[in-house]
């Protein structure tokens, strides 16, 4: 059995707007994430999926619930050097690469950063050595160092914020969209980047996205999130070849496929009807009001996530 | 072959910002044909969006159209004042753009939001025509409720129903191209899906031909009928869209299509294109690819490759397919 | 097809290694800042109108202090002389120096100017990102206050001040200063609540950066190009302040001058001698118009919108 790296616990986080308006951002999710792995986080925008990794890491404190790294309440009351020691040890890498590099700063100190938070270099010379090496470790150069973020393109700018969140040498790592704003080519790049990095330095990921082809292709296991809620979790082979979820399945249906054959003869699973507001969500499956295959008890009851198959957990009224 | 609306030739458009010059567009050649799809595919910055916008006369503030001929229904309108645009745009070329809540006008309801096109190009119609025109355009584009949504505002839209929105106030007045810049892009898988269908679906109705630009070749596959990949400026390689896909020439676009995860396949090693596209302020001599090319030899990198033509309809810009290159890789 | 006919064989083999260029920026190496720089000297009115005002502050400066005259020598032998080569702008109705007035008011306007917009500068930058720093019950609190001072009508304030403080031109500057802050608190708030939200804000939480080295780090270099720009539009918008105190009677006393004690007198004696307007009125017009086109240009130039 591997070892647990990350435990969340009917993990909640919603947000007040406005008098009685709750926004249910993430209702009670459950999953672990063990040491090593990558656990693929998908789901459209407003999922909550963004808000939970935010949650994880501490950005945002749980309405209910809990986030345990290797143990440690996240949310818990800590002395300054437990809070830094876990700052040290889980990073973020965000999703748009020109907002989460500050503009008035060089790439070096940008990098350095942490370092310097953490007291990692004795000195000046191995500050700029530690810099270098990180630089390296992502496929940039020394004389990147000295710009400032706005002379790099999107992809490069994305690999310097990878840079930073290793720069502290974390064990763990959530991955916000890293790839959402950047081209396909360089998309390729940043994820190649992120497995071999995983492999060099021991790493685990929450790795958060929408586009579920690159989500297969990075991650060990998969869940999928609607309005708040974990609906579907397996491994990601699994969760491709038999998605037991009409969600999950309307989602894989509705990516375009690059080959035109296999475009022509496709049918797909259009979905109707629209999301339901966020706001106030009542107590019964959120999707039922776009779900093609929507039973009586779906509007009445929200379903509860189960194991279907070992490891294949779904929460839906119609899988028994 | 069909009719040619759009005749593009050796465009060259260049945009002044205070970095200094960017070389957008080098000379593209390109044409479209009576209700087909075109797809022009490219990354950020390789001038795909530049391209269409300087068709459309709407080039960012120090953007122009420096050489080149833009033929619209046997008309150079490449130098047209923005009035002479004003009577093309929306009664003979259409844009939708990517994100469809900045491109309507948030004090205005929908409804009269699409009566103002009506009102611009069909001067003849009333009132009464216009509005039951508008309906009809919403009920078209899969608004349900049309009555109602047309006295609303674009904030009561979702993101896919204001795209709709989009392409009501696009198709209003029957233009015969409809330009589609990243359509998608701001959208969820899903909603996507509902739109791409849509416009598959209009575009049987209304016989329109339709420029799609995106980058996501999935899109592509199941929207073109044709394709032109455009990197640094120009187009690498064109053709029908299996040509494209299946017989794909040229090393940029075969690197595309290998950068994308294969779904069906589990444990594949996903093979990146290294670097990063070229800075158009100054444009490398020779392909603009070579420096991030798998077959890059010492002609790429100082003079531009020709236009080597495999079928009829097939182009790619390589020097990898010069008699002299054979067996060299 | 003849150039490509000729081109060598030996160039048709593989390249050398390119790895070295694929991550090349070509690009010119400079900051945010220095762009904008570059792009406020292209703007020739800005330069034009920034050297105006330096020159203006200069004269204003030394020619009281060289010339012959004073500000307050009266001469009633040579009441509202003509301007004359003793006399370039003429003399008063008590026969004083214009010329050594105007500058010397230019100074006082400009002085009155600089110190309301410096201490508008202090107060609300230090509450605006108080407030915003804080959040939650202070920052309501803090823009609650605010609100009601912007319901006062701030001149109603400032005659107060005015009548109660012994009149002076430190008494002009604090009374201006009660309610001036609240613009450039609001824009600092504003910008700062906006930085916070910023992913490279959120990184710097994550990295364990302490929430001070946040504002000297993050927040406040962030900020400062809307501070400056807030700055030179609170300039001439005190300035103008000061004349119109002056010039409905409530502000500087004699024989203390401001361009708008200036143009209050000339205003009195408009119809026998137009000089006296004429002068202090061309010099607060200069000064307005020059500093609203720096603000326009510098503002233009280090656009707080983040550079794509």
């Amino acid at each position: 059995m591997e070892k647990t790296l990350l435990d969340i616990k009917n993990l909640s986080r919603f947000f007040t707007i406005g008098k009685g308006q709750i926004l249910e951002a993430v209702n009670g999710v459950s999953f672990t994430i063990h040491k090593g792995e990558t656990f693929g986080l998908v789901g459209e925008s407003g999922c909550g999926k963004s808000t939970l990794g935010r949650t994880v890491v501490g950005l945002y404190p749980p309405t209910g619930g809990q986030v345990l790294f290797d143990g440690i309440d996240v949310a818990g009351n800590k002395t300054h050097a437990q809070k830094m020691e876990l700052s040290r040890r889980m990073q973020m890498i965000f999703q748009d690469p020109y907002t989460s590099l500050n503009p008035r700063m060089k790439v070096m100190d940008i990098i350095a950063e942490g370092i310097d938070n953490h007291g990692m270099a004795s000195s000046r010379a191995e500050r700029t050595k530690m810099v270098i090496d990180l630089l390296h470790s992502v496929g940039l150069d020394e004389e990147h160092a000295n710009r400032y973020p706005h002379e790099f393109s999107g992809g490069q700018r994305q690999r310097v914020g990878i840079a930073r969140a290793l720069a502290v040498n974390p064990d763990f790592i959530v991955a916000d969209e890293p790839i959402s704003a950047l081209d396909v080519s360089i998309q390729a790049q940043v994820v190649n980047l992120m497995k071999h990095l995983q492999e060099t330095r021991n790493l685990t990921y929450l790795f958060i996205a929408h586009d579920l082809s690159m989500v297969k292709y990075i991650s060990d296991r998969i869940g999928v999130m609607y309005l708040g809620n974990l609906v579907e979790l397996a491994d990601s082979d699994e969760l491709f070849k038999n998605p037991l979820h009409p969600y999950t399945n309307a989602l894989l249906s509705a990516i375009p496929l690059p080959d035109p054959k296999v475009e022509r003869t496709r049918s797909r699973i259009v979905l109707e009807g629209n999301v339901k507001s966020p706001i106030n969500l009542p107590k019964n499956c959120h999707f039922c009001t776009r779900c093609p295959r929507k039973q009586p008890i779906c509007e009445q009851e929200i379903p509860q996530l189960k194991e279907a198959a070992p490891g294949h957990f779904v929460a839906c009224h119609l899988v028994k | 072959m069909s009719k040619t609306l759009l005749e593009v030739k050796n465009m060259h458009v260049s945009i002044h910002t205070d970095s200094g010059v960017i070389q957008a567009v080098r000379g593209v050649n390109f044409e479209l044909h009576e209700s087909e799809t075109l797809a022009i595919v490219g990354e950020s910055g390789s001038g795909k969006s530049i391209t269409n916008k300087a068709i459309m006369g709407l080039l960012p503030v120090g953007g122009r159209i420096d050489e080149g001929e833009v033929i619209l229904n046997g008309r150079d309108t490449a130098h047209f004042s923005e009035k002479e645009m004003n009577t093309i745009r929306g009664a003979e070329v259409s844009m939708i753009f990517q994100d469809p809540l900045t491109s309507l006008n948030p004090t205005m309801t929908v409804g009269n939001q699409i009566t103002e096109m009506l009102m611009l190009h069909k001067p003849g119609m009333t009132p009464e025509q216009r509005k039951a025109r508008a309906l009809e355009l919403l009920d078209m584009v899969g608004i349900p409720n049309p009555e109602e949504r047309f006295g609303q505002y674009p904030h009561q839209f979702s993101g896919g129903m204001r795209q709709r929105v989009m392409i009501s106030i696009a198709l209003a007045c029957e233009p015969q191209i409809l330009i589609a810049d990243e359509p998608t892009t701001a959208l969820d898988v899903t909603i996507q899906a509902q739109i791409l269908e849509l416009m598959k679906k209009l575009q049987k109705k209304v016989n329109t031909s339709i420029i799609i630009i995106t980058h996501n070749l999935g899109v592509v596959s199941s929207m073109a009928d044709r394709v032109q990949v455009m990197y640094g400026g120009r187009f690498v390689e064109s053709g029908v869209l299996d040509e494209v896909f299946y017989e794909t020439k040229h090393p940029y676009t075969q690197g595309l299509m290998d950068s994308i995860p294969n779904m069906q396949l589990s444990n594949q090693k996903l093979y990146s294109i290294p670097g990063t596209p070229p800075d158009l302020i100054s444009p490398p001599h020779g392909c603009p690819f070579a420096a991030r090319c798998r077959y890059c030899m010492k002609v790429c990198e100082k003079i531009q490759p020709p236009e080597f033509t495999f079928s009829e309809t097939h182009r790619a810009s390589c020097w990898l397919y010069d008699d002299r290159a054979k067996g060299v890789f | 097809m003849n150039t490509e006919q000729s081109i060598p064989l030996d160039l048709f083999t593989p390249a050398s290694d390119n790895s070295a260029k694929q991550e090349h920026i070509a690009r010119q190496h400079h900051s945010a800042f220095y762009d904008g720089w570059v792009r406020l000297r292209k703007n020739k009115a800005a330069v034009v109108c920034a050297v105006i005002i330096l020159i203006i502050a200069i004269m204003s400066a030394v020619v009281p202090s060289v010339s012959k005259y004073t500000y307050f020598d009266t001469d009633y032998s040579n009441k509202i002389a003509q301007p004359s080569r003793d006399h370039p702008f003429g003399t008063d109705l008590f026969g004083r120096d214009q010329w050594v007035r105007v500058w010397y008011g230019t100074g006082i306007s400009l002085l009155i100017g600089l110190a309301a917009a410096l201490i508008n500068l202090i107060i609300g930058v230090f509450y605006g990102a108080f407030s915003a720093i804080m959040g939650g019950r202070v920052d309501a609190i803090m823009q609650r206050i605010i609100e009601v001072l912007v319901g006062i009508p701030s001149l109603i304030i400032v005659i107060l001040f005015m009548m109660v403080l012994p009149p002076g031109v430190w008494t002009i500057i604090a009374a201006m200063s009660v309610t001036g802050w609240v613009n450039m608190a609001r824009l600092v708030r504003a910008k700062i609540l906006n930085l916070k939200s910023q992913e490279f804000v959120l990184a710097a939480q994550l990295l364990g950066t302490s929430t001070w080295k946040t504002i000297i780090r993050h927040l406040i270099p962030n900020t400062i190009s809307v501070i400056v720009i807030q700055v030179m539009f609170a300039i001439p918008s005190a300035i103008f302040t000061e004349a119109f105190l002056s010039f409905i009677g409530v502000g500087l006393t004699e024989p203390k001058a401001s361009l708008g004690v200036l143009i209050n007198n000339g205003y009195k004696a408009l119809r026998a001698a137009p000089f006296l307007l004429i002068y202090p009125a061309i010099a607060i017009i200069l000064i307005m118009i020059c500093f609203s086109i720096v603000g326009d240009g510098l503002r233009d130039a280090f656009d707080p919108r983040m550079k794509h």
